[in-house]
């Protein structure tokens, strides 16, 4: 009797056909599984399966490949903006994106994540702002909060010894290349719609030849701040939303 | 045939010309001296207008050479070029290219170091170049032209074998090479290849997965140690196939020779007039001029030397090639080195000098 | 027969495009040519040197220990290259600004005062054709048809117009090379 309800006409949410079955490595409670469904939905959504390559970055992020079937090349660390560049200069009639952390575009990528928006290459770039390097254990990220503890600066961020948290997001927003830059996030429902919107945007502006988007999420890594998911979600509301202000920074996609 | 045209050029214009006409996709580069020519050339002949190859300055020699990654994993045939301190800047994309199999090609017109050195020519990144030059167990393909005709021939090869053996290729050139000027014939037009060819040749190439296939990914990563041992054997074996399929050199004069000089690129035209020089003054001499440095072409040097009463190894740095002459002579006969450093070319007199004190004694 | 030519000079005096055009003039007349400038950073009162091989057999090496012929337009030139031209070889100089002229007996010395007919004809961009003009005469290495189709053949078709100018500059070059 139990069973009645799992048939087609009761069906209400589905996993998006781009992904597979892999088990994810990601943490309980991180924010990469959710924008990893989003880009996937947006693909499918597109009808791009066919013709969409993602660039990997070295971070949380190294194994996206995994999760979705579509074409990937892993790059350096920092380089998926020059590795997208390449591909995207190649083959214009693909959809190619970029999935980096902020460890990978804000610090040691930042000449080639500046420089690809800037040339407004046809490339969205979707980056996950968590404020700290989840893969190697936690250490300060570019974008480490002012006080917040981590690996590397245990007794807390201060300007005098580590300097201040880079905003590259409003940084991208100034510049021409860029069409579309925007910081969402992917701790509600409403958010999540919203995140997804704005993916999509982004996608479509890429294919459209609009230029360049930046995608920021501000997300959460409960392993690296030590705290339960929903208080790390929690945390993110309160620490750094104010820091990093959600909302659209840009937009003359005028879609 | 106008395409058969004689025509007169600097290496690195030659370069320019013959990437557009092997039918590459694209050229990703940053200037730097001695070999700013080669991307003033292409943008200068717009090819994007032609034969639709893309031209673009990237923002530094990190991201030529991952844009170089990006597009020959996706398939197509795409080159960079720099000089070295450029192309030590591009290691780390050079490794992961290895490490991924991807068919790239850039080209390194030699100056002097370390560091930022001089802008004069100098031979001194053949260890660099022999040796990998990144992190990891692993070679690319070396051809190293000696003539203008030769940095235009070799454009074409290195792709061939590039694609072939899905590993990086490189030319290395020096500062005389890509400078000097002389008669050229430019390859045959090439038409770049169509998605139907790129698809039936790179079955692994990244750039849409169909639904007649799994996705391709282009990566260098592993982590499971006893799965990457057996990639890392997989691309030992390849270098083997290399080794015992490419290895290109040339000689001159080398068979009632009683002592060799062994030398490559610009530094074997320097060696040459030596030869004549010397054979003037009645010293019988021969040259031996490795074409493809890695796979390096140690049997064939061997066997050649044998009977020989020694060898002078001229390059144009402190010692580098030296040593794979002398693995490959394994103490048979007596093997010395000449070179000049930081950016000095060594001239024709120079070389017979040291042939007589060093070798012949 | 081959013909190993250096020119040397200022920078800014011609010395490459001379030497340019003297290889595309061995180009047109089916020889076998290299030049090989000594490079550095672009500029103008630095020294600037070319060598130019003209050959009817192959060439080896691009750069030379001694020379048959030495064009030298400036005293650092000619003290550089004068010990390298090769015995019964031609060294020619430019006199202007040259304070020690050359000692050499065992080869041929000729003088052409290019910069002072330079400025006689009021255009100092003619300067290295007067001297090449000067080289063809005494050592004929390329004929004067063979330069003429060398400047259409490297000028961009946009300065055609004043191949006649230069040729002139030739013409003037052969006339006041003299024997020292």
């Amino acid at each position: 009797m139990a069973n009645d309800i799992i048939s087609p006409e009761n069906l209400v949410y589905e996993k998006p056909k781009l992904m597979n079955d892999t088990a994810m490595h990601y943490c309980p409670g991180c924010s990469h599984g959710v924008v990893h469904k989003l880009v996937a939905e947006v693909i499918a959504d597109m009808g791009m399966e066919e013709k969409t390559v993602g660039v990997c970055p070295v971070g949380c992020a190294v194994f996206a490949y995994r999760y979705l079937d579509i074409d990937w090349q892993e790059a350096a660390h920092g380089r998926a903006p020059a590795v997208a560049t390449g591909i995207k200069r190649m083959w214009p009639d693909r959809l190619v994106f970029t999935y980096q952390g902020d460890g990978d575009l804000a610090c040691i990528g930042t000449a080639e994540t500046i420089h690809a928006l800037n040339r407004g290459e046809n490339i969205p770039i979707i980056f996950i702002n968590n404020a700290i390097y989840g893969m190697t254990g936690g250490q300060m990220a570019p974008t480490t909060l002012l006080g917040q503890v981590t690996a590397t600066c245990p007794y807390g961020r201060e300007p005098d010894l580590h300097g201040y948290p880079l905003n590259i997001t409003e940084l991208a927003s100034k510049l021409k290349g860029t069409c579309y830059v925007t910081r969402q996030s992917v701790d509600t429902i409403a958010s999540i719609t919203k995140a997804k919107r704005a993916i999509r945007k982004a996608f479509e502006a890429s294919m459209l030849g609009k230029g360049s988007s930046l995608i920021e999420i501000v997300a959460t890594c409960n392993s690296g701040w030590k705290l339960s998911p929903a208080k790390a979600n929690e945390w993110m509301r309160e620490n750094m939303f104010p820091e990093y202000v959600k909302g659209d920074l840009k937009d003359t996609t005028g879609l | 045939m106008a395409e058969q045209e004689v025509t007169l050029m600097k290496g690195n214009e030659a370069i320019a010309h013959a990437a557009i006409r092997c039918g590459a996709d694209g050229f990703f580069g940053y200037p730097i001296t001695p070999q700013s020519e080669i991307i003033e050339t292409l943008a200068a002949l717009k090819p994007w207008e032609t034969t639709g190859m893309v031209v673009l300055q990237a923002e530094s020699e990190v991201a030529s050479i991952n844009m170089v990654y990006g597009g020959a994993g996706a398939g197509k045939r795409v080159l960079t070029t720099s000089s070295s301190p450029g192309i030590a800047l591009m290691q780390e994309g050079i490794s992961y290219m290895a490490g991924a199999e991807i068919p790239g090609v850039f080209v390194n017109v030699m100056r002097g170091g370390p560091g930022l050195g001089t802008i004069q020519p100098s031979q001194s990144d053949y260890f660099q170049a022999t040796r990998g030059g990144g992190n990891g167990d692993y070679n690319v393909i070396v051809l190293a032209p000696n003539s203008v005709q030769e940095m235009a021939d070799f454009v074409d090869l290195a792709f061939e074998l590039a694609f072939r053996y899905r590993n990086p290729a490189m030319i290395l050139a020096d500062g005389v090479i890509g400078q000097m000027m002389e008669k050229v014939v430019l390859p045959p037009m090439k038409p770049r290849r169509t998605e139907e060819e790129i698809k039936k040749e790179c079955p692994w190439a990244s750039f849409g997965k169909t639904a007649d296939r799994q996705p391709n990914v282009i990566t260098s990563l592993e982590l499971k140690p006893e799965v990457m041992e057996v990639r890392n054997l997989q691309l030992q074996e390849k270098y083997r196939q290399i080794k015992d399929n490419e290895v290109r050199f040339e000689t001159q004069q080398c068979e009632d020779a009683d002592y060799l000089i062994v030398s490559f690129g610009s530094a074997a035209r320097i060696g040459e007039k030596a030869l004549e020089q010397a054979r003037a003054e009645g010293i019988k001499v021969g040259l031996f001029r490795p074409i493809t440095l890695w796979p390096f072409p140690s049997r064939q040097l061997a066997q050649l030397a044998r009977g020989k009463k020694g060898i002078l190894v001229s390059e144009i740095n402190a010692g580098q090639m030296v040593q794979d002459v002398r693995l490959a002579i394994n103490g048979a006969i007596p093997v010395e080195h000449f070179g000049r450093l930081g950016g000095i070319v060594p001239d024709p007199d120079e070389i017979v000098k040291s042939l007589k004190e060093k070798v012949i004694g | 027969m081959k013909t190993e030519i250096i020119i040397s000079g200022f920078g800014g005096q011609g010395v490459l495009s001379m030497g340019k055009i003297l290889a595309y003039s061995g180009l047109m007349e089916d020889k076998e040519v290299t030049w090989m400038p000594a490079y550095g950073p672009e500029q103008r009162g630095g020294t600037a040197n070319v060598t130019v091989i003209v050959s009817d057999e192959r060439i080896s090496s691009p750069i030379l220990s001694r020379y048959d012929v030495a064009i030298v337009l400036n005293q650092p030139s000619l003290d550089k290259f004068e010990p390298k031209v090769k015995e019964g070889g031609i060294l020619i100089y430019d006199g202007y600004g040259v304070i020690n002229p050359p000692q050499r007996k065992d080869i041929t010395v000729y003088r052409i005062d290019a910069m002072d007919k330079a400025a006689e004809l009021k255009n100092a961009k003619v300067f290295n054709m007067i001297v090449l003009g000067g080289l063809l005469k005494v050592c004929p290495v390329v004929s004067t048809d063979g330069l003429k189709k060398a400047l259409f053949k490297s000028l961009p078709e946009r300065h055609h117009g004043l191949i006649p100018l230069n040729m002139k500059a030739v013409e003037s070059g052969m006339e006041i090379i003299s024997k020292e």
